[in-house]
């Protein structure tokens, strides 16, 4: 996350960008951004919508939440997990590296 | 709240209740100091979480804890020490990772040991929440269970399939336990909540605060500046609870105590408990000072009563091979090369058990390239070395390893399609194979109406240990 230069990506707008499961059949994301600035850019309406999400992580788009959350600048995203927990297709037990998507997802060409 | 919680006495509404939560985990470890700074703040109650869905279903399918024996007993001992001289109840939920009856046993039989060591006079109680399919049954007959989503309806084969099922408890059977006079309350499978939510309720204090304190709490220091600190304390009122980390050098901002509500929930604002609902979105977040956090507006909405059911089955048998490639002309073409294994794979067990696709599964992953993302990986830099994990699922454990045998002369020697000889590639094992054993998979996530919220658990007081 580069503390200079232009942003690029949600990543760097953010304080943190992570994901887990929310019990077994859900995971969910949450992006921390850093000022409200930052804020506004993301969670305005139409860049992060259930349509993008659901193309960057091969979902239907009408089983994703999303929780805009001003008061702590985060944008929160949940939907079911695409691969059942612990089967043989899961290559991430508690969906903890599933942020990564969503992080290096590009920022729109405002900067 | 004052004086001894202890010995049947009856419920009384007290100004406040406080709880100390030394970690999000049982067996996780913490320092004594929480432990003696959370009894001089005046703690009433310590609280504490044995498990979790959360590392798959192999804990529950299998009934063993993830937990190692060792740890669990290092820190039951100071908690049942701490209990002792505070002469508070200390409730753990959960035990053994997945609250099955094997799991509250395996913790039962620590504790008896240890307060038989210590010489200490608490009265455990055991409280079973582990299902059978034909109770279930009845249930399912009578049109009580119902799914969530994402899922559908349930089926008798769906639950008789399962190799364990246990029901998620509220506070009322722990609330009970407490009430018959235990000192120590070891739970099955509990929500996550229920453990901290318990005596304040008991208590009479109101439900809104009460539950939203626990949720805060039940990750141990996850709601503080520095979730690698052991310990939270929250005390819960009649008009909200204030909220502050155990370990001194660590802080509960608003921010941070807010964005616990996001953590591992699908909905940051409303949460289901066996009761009712915990309701946060008009909850307000202070700061007493730079420790000390102030949250009030929670409400909570009485419901239907009802459990949730978790289950988890047998899926396969697995066996696992692992090789690594650092030539850069394959590494060039590692996809090419990967469909390639993946097919010649299907063709020889075909040509030499006489198994056909439908009779076993494999996963090819190429950790370095895009084992963990796959398909939905945005990377697109060429990997330096990779490692190729083959994991073969079938009906038994003979026929899992003979895949992988078959596979493996390919892992050690495929080429790609443009090379006229043979490498040899780089398994960091012999034998290359490893058996995993059965494979398990989560499959409810229902819930049942009750008529009441005990009914679906078992309340054993034991005998009094006092020496």
């Amino acid at each position: 996350m580069p503390e200079t230069g232009t942003p690029r990506t949600v990543a760097d707008l953010a304080l943190e960008v992570r994901s887990k499961n929310a019990g077994p059949f859900w995971v969910t994301m949450e992006l921390f951004i850093r000022d409200s600035t930052g804020y506004d850019l993301v969670a305005g309406p139409g860049y992060l919508s259930a349509p993008v999400i659901a193309r960057l992580y091969g979902v239907a788009a009408e089983t994703i939440r999303i929780f805009r959350i001003p008061e702590l600048n985060v944008v929160k995203i949940s939907f079911p997990r695409p691969v059942a927990q612990g089967s043989l297709r899961d290559r991430d037990i508690h969906a903890g590296q599933h942020h990564v998507p969503l992080a290096l997802y590009p920022l729109p060409e405002v900067f | 709240m004052t004086g001894s919680y202890l010995r049947n006495e009856e419920p009384v509404t007290h100004d406040s209740v406080r709880v100390l939560v030394p970690s999000g985990m049982l067996g996780s470890g913490f320092p004594p100091e929480i432990i003696e700074r959370g009894l001089d703040l005046g703690a009433d109650v310590i609280a504490l979480d044995g498990g979790s869905t959360d590392s798959g279903p192999y804990y529950l399918g299998t009934g063993t804890a993830k937990t190692t024996a060792a740890a669990v007993s290092r820190d039951l001992r100071l908690l049942l020490r701490a209990a002792a001289t505070a002469r508070i109840p200390l409730i753990i939920g959960s035990c053994g990772t997945s609250g099955t009856d094997s799991g509250v046993d395996w913790v039962a039989a620590m504790t008896r040991e240890i307060l038989a060591e210590e010489n200490l006079g608490l009265r455990v109680a055991t409280i079973y929440s582990e299902q059978q399919a034909t109770d279930l049954k009845k249930h399912l007959d009578q049109g009580r269970i119902h799914p969530l989503p994402p899922h559908g309806d349930l089926d008798l084969a769906t639950l008789e399939s399962c190799t364990h099922i246990v029901a998620m408890m509220g506070h009322e059977p722990i609330v009970e336990a407490l009430a018959a006079g235990a000192d120590v309350v070891l739970a099955g499978r509990a929500t996550d909540t229920a453990l901290a939510a318990a005596l304040p309720l008991m208590a009479g204090l109101p439900a809104g605060p009460a539950w939203h304190a626990a949720k805060i709490v039940e990750c141990g220091a996850q709601c503080t500046t520095d979730p690698r600190s052991s310990g939270v304390f929250a005390t819960i009122d009649a008009t909200g609870f204030t909220i502050e980390p155990l370990d001194p050098a660590v802080s509960c901002t608003p921010t941070s105590v807010a964005a616990h509500m996001l953590y591992e929930t699908a909905d940051p604002f409303s949460m289901r408990e066996p009761a009712g609902t915990l309701m946060v979105a008009d909850a307000t977040y202070r700061a007493l000072d730079d420790r000390r956090v102030r949250v009030e507006g929670s409400r909570f909405e009485p419901g239907p009563h009802t459990n949730k059911l978790e289950g988890a089955r047998i899926t396969g048998y697995e066996t696992m091979s692992f090789t690594a490639i650092r030539d850069p002309h394959i590494l060039g073409q590692i996809t090419t090369w990967a469909q390639l294994l993946r097919r010649v794979t299907a063709d020889r067990v075909t040509q030499t058990l006489g198994l056909s696709t439908d009779d076993y599964a494999f996963d090819i992953r190429l950790y370095g390239y895009n084992a963990v993302l796959e398909a939905i990986d945005p990377g697109t830099l060429p990997p330096r070395e990779v490692g190729v994990m083959l994991l073969v699922s079938a009906a038994d454990q003979q026929t899992a390893t003979a895949i992988a045998k078959i596979a493996n002369p390919l892992m050690l020697h495929l080429p790609t399609p443009d090379m006229d000889y043979l490498p040899s590639l780089a398994f960091p094992f012999s034998p290359a194979e490893t058996e995993r054993g059965a494979a398990y998979e989560f499959v409810l996530n229902h819930v049942v109406d009750v008529d009441s919220p005990t009914a679906l658990f078992r309340i054993n007081l034991l005998e009094n240990t006092d020496a």
